[in-house]
């Protein structure tokens, strides 16, 4: 039976780990503040030169924002995890009552916290330091950062299954993942940028349907909400791949040793 | 408490564990020896269900792991020398970590008595990472206590202890032993520990039990003059046989 109380141990675990430790805390705020003061001055630039009178704040200001929401939600799940990989702790943590579930569930409730922590700095300074309303996007913000949360929990635990299949030094591969799809998501510009091979990449992915739609509604060209429920069936597809995917290479990992071998490696 | 059922595991072409049955009754020891790859830390995985059998029955209390996990994973605990808690944890915070994981009731009680049972109370805030060998050895057995769990499996759990303390440990296990409803799976190559601590010992070798009985008897039953004598005959003996497939 799934035991919140085992799931809130993995939660406590970080906080723990947070206190007094500004290596953990820092990049929780510092990384999505300097994009947002970066991206600020850019903006601000852009509509200065730009002479067209179009506000580049909500389109780009706001697409970065959304971007890095989602980025530290993956990495929030990837990070808790992480800290199982680093301190060799798989062993001890598998060898308990805890489930695949309870311990998942644990990694997204993680991300929740922290991520919330960088999108309240992030909007902070977005909305006080470059004026960037909210009231642009209107109610759709909410499924914005609900379809791009619920890929970055599919994403974060795909990443957490790839380390634990290939080992700590696969950490290397999940970091650079969201700047790989990044160009797909057309988070700066229209999907029609692209070429065609790259537009069809862009469609499997639930942020392109966020992005596209956000531009729409800062262009005052509002469509349909159909682009928007595309997205989040998507994200119900990659948050059912990514379960499938980390209870099979779970279960790959018992059947092998690896789950024991990972603790072992600290002995060499 | 543990009732081991023909366990095999089976990597590729080679046999880790092959066959093995034993019991580890209430209130009992039982000592798991071998030379080095015996297969004594293959079989300890599989009862800690981070090794999936090959094929074979593992049931704690009469409830098979293999179906229901977390029920007898709950009356398990464990401490391995190759297993060390969290370095970056303080001591009251690996407990409390592993205490919400084992579900453990009045767990501040518990961990407090905890501290004091294992000498741990000038450690409670200090990094698990900064302590001993034997400071760390210490967290890691008090933690195995947690849940006071129905069967303990100790690898090797004194180790990087000195001896004084060493025999301190052995007691504390004695009387938990004795005390509770439990029942202790231990593993170890000092042979006058396991004179000392077990009930019963099995000899494991090549992934098969070679002989089993009481340690203190089982020397003069084989002509020889201690365990650690009959210990290292039979590696002796084990090491001059051709491998196994």
């Amino acid at each position: 039976m799934f035991s919140f109380q085992r799931t809130s141990a993995i939660v406590l675990r970080q906080l723990y780990l947070m206190q007094g430790s500004p290596a953990r805390v820092l990049p929780l705020f510092a990384w999505v503040a300097i994009d947002m003061v970066t991206w600020g001055f850019i903006t601000k630039y852009l509509n200065a030169v730009s002479g067209s009178g179009f506000n580049f704040v909500p389109s780009l200001l706001g697409a970065v924002l959304l971007w890095d929401f989602f980025i530290r939600v993956m990495q929030g799940v990837t990070t808790t995890f992480f800290e199982d990989v680093w301190s060799r702790n798989f062993l001890n943590v598998f060898a308990t009552p805890l489930s695949i579930s309870e311990y998942v569930s644990g990694l997204v409730l993680s991300s929740i916290a922290t991520s919330s922590v960088g999108l309240v700095v992030m909007l902070v300074l977005a909305t006080a330091v470059f004026g960037l309303s909210f009231f642009v996007y209107g109610v759709l913000l909410v499924p914005y950062l609900l379809v791009l949360f619920f890929f970055g929990i599919a994403l974060g635990v795909i990443g957490c299954g790839i380390v634990l299949r290939l080992g700590p030094a696969a950490e290397w591969f999940i970091w650079p993942i969201p700047a790989l799809i990044s160009p797909l998501a057309g988070v700066f510009y229209p999907l029609s940028t692209l070429p065609a091979w790259m537009r069809f990449l862009s469609r499997l992915l639930p942020p392109s349907y966020v992005f596209e739609s956000m531009r729409s509604i800062v262009l005052k060209r509002p469509g349909s909400p159909a682009p928007l429920f595309w997205g989040a069936a998507l994200d119900v597809v990659f948050l059912l791949l990514a379960s499938w995917f980390f209870r099979a290479i779970f279960h790959h990992a018992v059947r092998t040793g690896l789950i024991a071998r990972y603790s072992a490696e600290s002995l060499n | 408490m543990l009732s081991v059922v023909d366990l095999r595991k089976q990597y590729g072409a080679t046999v880790a564990v092959d066959g093995v049955s034993f019991e580890v009754n209430r209130n009992e020891i039982v000592g798991l020896l071998g030379p080095n790859g015996a297969g004594k830390t293959t079989t300890i995985n599989m009862i800690l269900g981070v090794l999936e059998p090959t094929s074979g029955t593992i049931l704690v209390e009469s409830i098979d792991i293999a179906t229901k996990r977390s029920q007898v994973l709950q009356r398990t605990n464990f401490a391995a020398v190759y297993a060390p808690l969290p370095g970056n944890l303080t001591v009251i915070q690996n407990l409390r970590f592993f205490g919400l994981i084992y579900c453990v009731k009045d767990l501040s009680a518990r961990i407090e008595t905890l501290l004091d049972q294992y000498d741990l109370r000038e450690f409670r805030d200090v990094k698990c990472g900064v302590l001993s060998s034997g400071e760390q050895t210490r967290v890691s057995l008090a933690k195995a206590m947690l849940n006071r769990p129905a069967l303990l499996l100790l690898d090797e759990p004194t180790a990087s202890l000195d001896p004084a303390i060493a025999r301190e440990i052995r007691i504390k296990i004695r009387e938990y032993a004795a005390a509770g409803e439990v029942g202790v799976l231990w593993t170890s190559h000092n042979m006058y520990e396991v004179e000392d601590v077990c009930d019963r010992v099995l000899f494991l070798s090549h992934g098969r039990i070679l002989l089993q009985g009481d340690p203190r008897t089982l020397p003069a039953t084989h002509g020889k003059e201690s365990l650690e004598e009959l210990f290292i005959t039979l590696a002796n003996q084990v090491a001059n046989e051709p491998e196994r497939a």
